[in-house]
């Protein structure tokens, strides 16, 4: 288990209060100007050293984001944006950060944007955080009260304004490029890269887009070093990661541990173990609805960071782990997550947008038991064809945890589908597609 | 993608109060020069809580002329995003999350304490019309499932119970105090906390 000492997010069970005396208190604030006077090049390079990776999903290493923004401002000014439109199924790590660890964030944030060159930050927050969005307004007029951000930040020199924005319950606004087109007041539908945001981002300009969790983390590993920070964990998946553990767990909760804890120590240890026992245990979400599920002999051994899980075919996202026992149907639970995606995709891409409903469709007919047998492997067909055929990464987000089921549950599906297509008996499935077969005279 | 669909009655005029224009000139400083229409978002939410939790289109064409933009891409944006009811909903707007993490610990129970407190279908009014209900996707409080939203409150650790009680407080106008209704701190492990323990103990 971690050791206190090392842990970054001290308050985030909220212990001692999310204000400024007490952010002080636990360190943040403390010696921001000495950071500053180190200068850009360096504040990159032990970011670098850290090997932080972007803590949002994808794992992008942080440093060299930061270096793809120009080095000098030109004709357009630089702009750093925080991505808290925290909407995954699994996670809830974002939300206590805003709430409880707001000055790590508002401290990471001028430090980011000095390194970026940026003087406007933006935070863009689900609108239904609307009271975490207050309680980080709160905090970030008292750094303007106490003269840490504004004019002169930190007696620094360097002017920085920071700024909240309320998303409006669009899970794609997660999407980087959909986050700056909601900014910017357009539909929050995803646009094409290239070009980057690094060189045109929002309203044309370079623009850094970092998860809340990475930027928290950036004041406390300048101020211990990128040495201590990349120590921790493994190689290439360094560092402190907030785990959020639901599902059928006897102690849901948040919790910060080492890159690369065995899943089990983490569920027997902080989540008081699989209810029913470690055996009543039938699959694992390790990193948000988008990665696909392991079964219980991969979780028996399987490690958490990015690199092990990526050799299990899976990810490991946002670390939002979701445990499901065997007192669970499988299939419906995928189901209700091919729901999600059916009524959270933008309607930008056709593979995306019919095929989303149609796998939820497909999904729900299989936890009932009303499809063929071949239907199985034309539901992998399905998920194959949205697969890299859309603008964004939300087509690879839908059709990884049905992939993940077909994968590891097929049998299970197929135990409970298995009739044949031509239907003799007159079976009332309204929606079964091959209105064609059904024998009307029998 | 979501159905949405505007509401067949709609109101003559719209205007904000003075309180919320000057909101909406506070908004709109927030965004370079220019680029006014980043405001949608925050004035289609002042529009919402101006007209009793809904937008009518109204409300849409008012903004349109207010920032400089076209009628039908403030009208899209309102109809992209599922925060923004296009039809009237009750002055409690009780959302309750299903998705995966919350359906396994059984957020069903509390859709069915919904369907008996206030009314059968999903985007109904309740008989005394101050409270409606929907399931929606995630919410972002999955270790606290199973979970709803009461306008901006999130009420969490519930069962069937404990959320018939706070439907129960809400029809009759009191206001429930929202958080953990287990007792517990926030999303610490309850009884199985084995980290930070010197703070917490401090």
């Amino acid at each position: 288990m971690l050791k206190d000492e090392d842990r970054i997010f001290k308050n985030l069970y909220n212990d001692n209060g999310a204000d400024f005396n007490s952010a002080k208190k636990r360190g943040d604030w403390s010696n921001t100007k000495e950071i500053f006077s180190k200068g850009k090049e360096w504040i990159i390079n032990e970011i670098k050293l850290s090997e932080l990776r972007g803590r949002g999903g994808a794992g992008f290493p942080t440093g060299l984001k930061w270096s793809f923004a120009p080095k000098e401002i030109g004709s357009r000014p630089h702009y750093l944006v925080i991505n808290a439109d925290e909407s995954e199924p699994g996670t809830c790590k974002d939300r206590d950060l805003l709430r409880f660890e707001p000055h790590k964030l508002i401290e990471g944030c001028l430090i980011a944007s000095y390194a970026v060159n940026a003087h406007v930050c933006y935070i863009y927050i689900r609108g239904e955080y609307y009271n975490e969005g207050q309680k980080l307004q709160q905090a970030i007029n008292e750094a303007y009260e106490n003269k840490v951000i504004g004019k002169n930040a930190s007696g620094t020199g360097w002017d920085f304004d920071i700024h909240i924005h309320y998303g409006a319950g669009a899970y794609i606004c997660g999407e980087e490029t959909a986050l700056l087109e909601s900014l910017e007041g357009k539909k929050g539908q995803p646009r094409l890269k290239p070009p980057f945001p690094a060189l045109i981002g929002l309203y044309g300009c370079p623009t850094i887009i970092n998860n809340v969790e990475t930027i928290a983390v950036v004041p406390t590993i300048l101020r211990r070093g990128g040495q201590w920070f990349a120590k921790l964990g493994k190689p290439k998946n360094t560092g402190t990661k907030i785990f959020c553990i639901s599902g059928n767990v006897n102690n849901p909760c948040n919790v910060e541990e080492e890159m690369g804890i065995p899943l089990k120590d983490l569920i027997e240890t902080h989540a008081g173990g699989v209810i029913g026992g470690w055996d009543n245990l039938q699959a694992v979400i390790p990193g948000g609805s988008s990665m696909p599920l392991l079964p219980k002999e991969i979780c028996d051994t399987i490690k958490m960071d990015f690199d092990s899980l990526v050799e299990e075919k899976s990810g490991l996202g946002t670390a939002g782990i979701v445990v499901i026992n065997k007192d669970q149907d499988i299939i419906k639970c995928m189901a209700r997550i091919a729901r999600f995606y059916k009524h959270e995709s933008c309607g930008q891409c056709t593979p995306c947008r019919e095929g989303s409903g149609w796998m939820w469709r497909m999904l729900e007919r299989m936890a009932k038991g009303e499809a063929s047998k071949d239907e199985v492997d034309m539901l992998m067909d399905v998920t194959k064809q949205i697969e890299g055929h859309t603008i964004c990464a939300f087509g690879e987000g839908s059709s990884w945890p049905v992939q993940g089921l077909l994968r590891h549950f097929k049998n299970e599906i197929k135990k409970r589908n298995n009739f044949n297509p031509i239907i003799k008996e007159n079976k009332n499935i309204p929606y079964l597609v091959d209105q064609h077969l059904l024998d009307k005279n029998a | 993608m979501t159905l949405r669909k505007i509401s067949k009655e709609q109101p003559e005029k719209f205007e904000f109060n003075q309180e919320n224009f000057e909101e909406a000139k506070k908004i709109i400083k927030k965004y370079p020069e220019g680029k006014q229409q980043s405001a949608v978002m925050s004035l289609l939410y002042l529009a919402q809580n101006q007209n009793d939790n809904w937008i009518p289109l109204s409300a849409m064409k008012y903004i349109g002329k207010f920032l400089g933009m076209p009628y039908i891409k403030v009208y899209e944006v309102a109809t992209f995003y599922t925060m923004y009811n296009l039809t009237p909903v009750g002055k409690n707007f009780i959302q309750v999350c299903t998705t995966t993490p919350c359906m396994i610990r059984g957020a069903y129970k509390i859709v069915d304490a919904c369907k008996e407190k206030i009314s059968k279908n999903e985007n109904e009014l309740s008989e005394d019309k101050t409270c409606s209900w929907m399931e929606v996707e995630c919410l972002g409080a999955c270790i606290n499932a199973p979970m709803m939203q009461i306008n901006d409150d999130y009420y969490e650790d519930l069962d069937k119970e404990k959320a018939l009680k706070i439907l129960d407080q809400i029809i009759s106008g009191k206001k429930p105090k929202p958080g953990s209704y287990r007792g517990r701190l926030n999303s610490e492990p309850e009884n199985n906390r084995k980290t930070l323990m010197d703070i917490k103990n401090a």
